[in-house]
């Protein structure tokens, strides 16, 4: 209780900003020292562009969750948009034929609908005040199987003609960058801006340390919190939009997963699972460990691939350990 | 003869000594009390006496010889029970079950549930507590809680009691009950420690005394050889003036009309005016209603009723309509209510003043600026840096206080301005609100110490049962306020 007793703030969290940053060193290092092609072009572009949709959604998960919410449906919820967009595109072929406009309006309908679905996770828990792990995990049910329905249980494949229009938007970009790493770049140099300088992202924090004391202090903790479910919705469009060009399909598999990747790079990121802190940049470190994991095994035949999701685990674990640790007093 | 005692203890966090050379010694069958203003380091004391934390040098005594317990259960193991400031129960556990937490009475592998029952039974009319064994924690209130501690630690065969501030969140009739309960373990020969900021109550119970300041004894010896001007001064190390400030009010334009104001299961129909430059105080027991009626009217809890906010109605169903227009409840609960703890200063000052510093980013040079400026007008000690909750009690409801005037409000509604402060910074919150209304702003304070109700405001509801039951001059005296506010007397119906 005695003031000149009291720690200053930042030496509370340095191990957990060192942690996430020395993993990714050292997995860089392991995986040059294994395989001389893992530091080229080639492996370093595809291993970001891999990187780009997780890491676009983790981005705001990290909103959703710093303000001490969950979001269990971001996975199905790119499965539905994906069919959704495909549907509508291939819909419109007839009347618009094949061009750039259809392309542009699958994109529109991407965004809305991620908007919406966002939204309408965002309402149930805030209005409603239902959990927003019940909520999501209601909705994740309800997006994979509407996706299954759309499908008929098979897959919803692009038309031939859009297909190759659409391609380059994931396999061209600009002075050898493909499109979805400048996107992912875009939206996680946006997203810290508005995580550590804007009144948003402050209010996220103070909703996630203590929701009563935001609430007090007269900050609209509900709208706030709906408009990270929102921009959450917004960012699974934006990620399904770079994704549908890559296979021109979807399926009731597609997007599987991706929301405990998503959670996982979060976590791992130094982002407090209970909300209160988070930082968008361990996120990215977090995607790319998660990847770099996965490039590794498929590199190098030191450790079968089949146990990619094992180390991957391991990894969660260590960092929520280290996690705690930095946060003991 | 003594049981328990530091001796030349001192204790450094990192670079910084904060208990310099301490001497205490506690007696079996006596009471002893520690005061001191907040920071002066008697809670770090009395965790070194109860193996919370180690003593950097010096030594811990008990029954004269040289201790180091290796954590607080080897303490207990010697009989020695610390109830903290901060309740530390199970919630969702039930009252019995927390009794008897980690102590359970076993017949075979099986609970003796009937055992436990009756035990606890009897610690609770022991207490006159009437509190059912079975309710869960989290639904008593901050009293009963208290009380379940205090359970607690009866349960063991205690030879030292250290109690950090038991009373602040009791009630007058409560406290009552806790002094008999120490004067009855005090003629079982149990040796008992406590802190209070109430003199009175010091004054009334205490054997021995000893008085901290800035991490030193500055005195220590029976505590007949005090009364509680001389207490005051030497916590302070000045002489104390008069603990509150002139009233020099001159009531302006209505601010804040409320009629038939009631919050569903707290209060009913409840009304009143302020005025520009008045400080409105509302009495009653902890239970009356006060708090939650206030919440109520700021948007805080659902409620219904007219209010009119300079003369305008008002609908308020979020905090941050009522801040719009210029209404601001401080609330009495700092530590989860109030402060994010896990926060910095800066962060928490300009929480609730987030817009003035928006320019599409936020002028983090701003914030800085804004706090130079709260620490140098509320006198906040403490590091720049420091997490909020490192902070003292004091200096924590000064940051709140600072935090809540940055948004500028007309209508202040300011709960337990003074919980668990002491009397230094108290007399300077008190300063404070005089000011504020002189500058012409309409403040209510909410207290459950009488002495600052009459002290600091020029008219005084006192509440009781969700209800206003009178309404008081600031000449009213305790006695007045007691009677309105156990239902004695009425003075609005005739009798």
């Amino acid at each position: 209780m005695t003031d000149a007793a009291a720690p200053a703030a930042p030496r509370r969290i340095r191990m957990t900003v060192i942690g996430p940053i020395l993993a990714l060193v050292l997995l860089v290092i392991a995986g040059a020292l294994m395989n001389p092609n893992f530091l080229g072009w080639d492996n370093v572009t595809n291993v970001l562009a891999r990187s780009a949709f997780i890491g676009i959604i983790a981005v705001g998960m990290t909103f959703v969750i710093t303000a001490g919410g969950l979001d269990l449906s971001v996975g199905s919820m790119a499965a539905f948009i994906a069919g959704l967009m495909i549907l509508v595109m291939n819909s419109l072929v007839p009347s618009m034929g094949v061009g750039v406009p259809v392309i542009l309006v699958g994109m529109a309908v991407a965004l809305l609908a991620g908007l919406a679905a966002g939204m309408l996770n965002g309402i149930l828990i805030t209005r409603l005040g239902i959990e927003a792990f019940i909520v999501t995990l209601g909705s994740m049910g309800i997006y994979r199987s509407l996706v299954t329905w759309l499908a008929d249980g098979g897959t919803l494949s692009l038309d031939f003609g859009l297909r190759s229009l659409y391609q380059p938007v994931y396999y061209g970009g600009i002075f050898g960058i493909t499109w979805p790493i400048i996107v992912f770049a875009v939206v996680v140099v946006i997203g810290e801006i508005v995580m550590r300088s804007t009144a948003f992202g402050r209010y996220c924090a103070a909703i996630g340390s203590n929701e009563q004391v935001a609430k007090y202090s007269s900050v609209r903790v509900d709208r706030v919190r709906l408009m990270t479910y929102a921009a959450l919705g917004l960012l699974v469009g934006i990620a399904t939009i770079m994704y549908v060009p890559r296979l021109g399909s979807a399926s009731s598999a597609t997007g599987m997963l991706w929301e405990l990747e998503a959670i996982a790079a979060v976590i791992i990121g130094g982002t407090v699972l209970k909300g209160g802190f988070g930082r968008v940049w361990g996120t990215v470190i977090g995607v790319l460990i998660l990847t770099l994991i996965g490039n590794l095994l498929n590199l190098t035949d030191f450790v079968s691939p089949y146990l990619n999701g094992a180390i991957q685990g391991a990894i969660i674990v260590l960092a929520v350990v280290l996690q705690r640790e930095g946060k003991a007093r | 003869m003594t049981v328990l005692a530091l001796r030349d203890v001192s204790r450094s966090f990192g670079p910084i000594e904060v208990l310099h050379g301490v001497d205490i010694a506690l007696r079996p069958g006596r009471v002893h009390a520690l005061i001191g203003e907040n920071g002066a380091g008697k809670s770090t004391t009395m965790k070194i006496m109860t193996g919370y934390q180690p003593p950097s040098s010096g030594q811990v005594l008990l029954d004269g010889q040289p201790v180091s317990f290796a954590n607080m259960g080897a303490a207990e193991d010697q009989g020695i029970s610390m109830i903290h400031q901060e309740f530390n129960l199970a919630e969702q556990l039930t009252v019995e079950q927390n009794i008897f937490l980690g102590r359970e009475l076993k017949r075979g592998p099986f609970l003796d549930k009937t055992a436990m029952r009756a035990r606890t039974r009897e610690l609770l009319d022991r207490l006159e507590c009437r509190v059912s064994p079975d309710r869960v924690v989290s639904t008593l209130s901050n009293s009963d809680k208290q009380m379940v501690e205090i359970a607690k630690a009866l349960l063991r065969e205690t030879r030292v009691l250290v109690m950090d501030e038991p009373t602040a969140v009791l009630t007058r009739a409560e406290t009552a009950i806790l002094l008999r309960q120490v004067r009855a373990l005090r003629e079982a020969g149990t040796a008992v420690l406590f802190t209070s900021h109430k003199l009175d109550e010091v004054e009334e119970i205490a054997d021995d005394l000893t008085i901290m300041r800035d991490g030193r004894v500055v005195w220590t010896g029976e505590a007949s050889l005090m009364n509680q001007h001389a207490m005051a001064n030497a916590m302070v190390g000045r002489e104390m003036s008069d603990l509150f400030p002139a009233k020099v009010s001159a009531p302006g334009e209505v601010a804040l009309e409320v009629a038939n104001l009631s919050v569903p299961g707290f209060s009913r129909d409840v009304g009143f005016t302020l005025c520009r430059g008045e400080v409105l105080g509302v009495a009653g027991l902890i239970g009356s209603g006060r708090t939650e009626t206030f919440e109520g009217l700021c948007g805080l809890r659902p409620a219904t009723g007219e209010v009119r906010v300079f003369g305008q109605p008002a609908r308020i169903d979020h905090p941050w309509q009522a801040q719009a227009l210029g209404l601001c409840y401080l609330t009495e609960d700092r530590k989860t209510r109030g402060l994010l703890l896990g926060k910095g200063l800066r962060e928490n000052l300009t929480l609730q003043a987030l817009s003035r510093f928006d320019r599409g980013l936020l002028d983090t040079g701003a914030e800085e600026r804004a706090l130079d400026q709260a620490i140098a007008d509320f006198d906040i000690r403490g590091h720049r840096d420091a997490l909020v909750g490192n902070l003292s009690g004091g200096n924590q409801q000064k940051l709140l206080f600072a935090k809540t005037m940055l948004a500028d409000p007309q209508i202040i509604v300011i709960d337990e301005p003074t919980r668990g402060i002491d009397i230094g910074t108290k007399q300077q919150m008190y300063v404070l609100i005089r000011r504020l209304a002189a500058e012409g702003r309409a403040i209510v304070v909410i207290s459950s110490e009488m002495q600052e109700v009459i002290g600091l405001a020029d008219r005084i509801l006192v509440m009781r049962h969700g209800r206003i039951t009178g309404e008081l001059g600031a000449d009213a005296t305790e006695d007045a306020i007691v009677k309105l506010a156990m239902g004695v007397a009425t003075e609005r119906e005739p009798a």
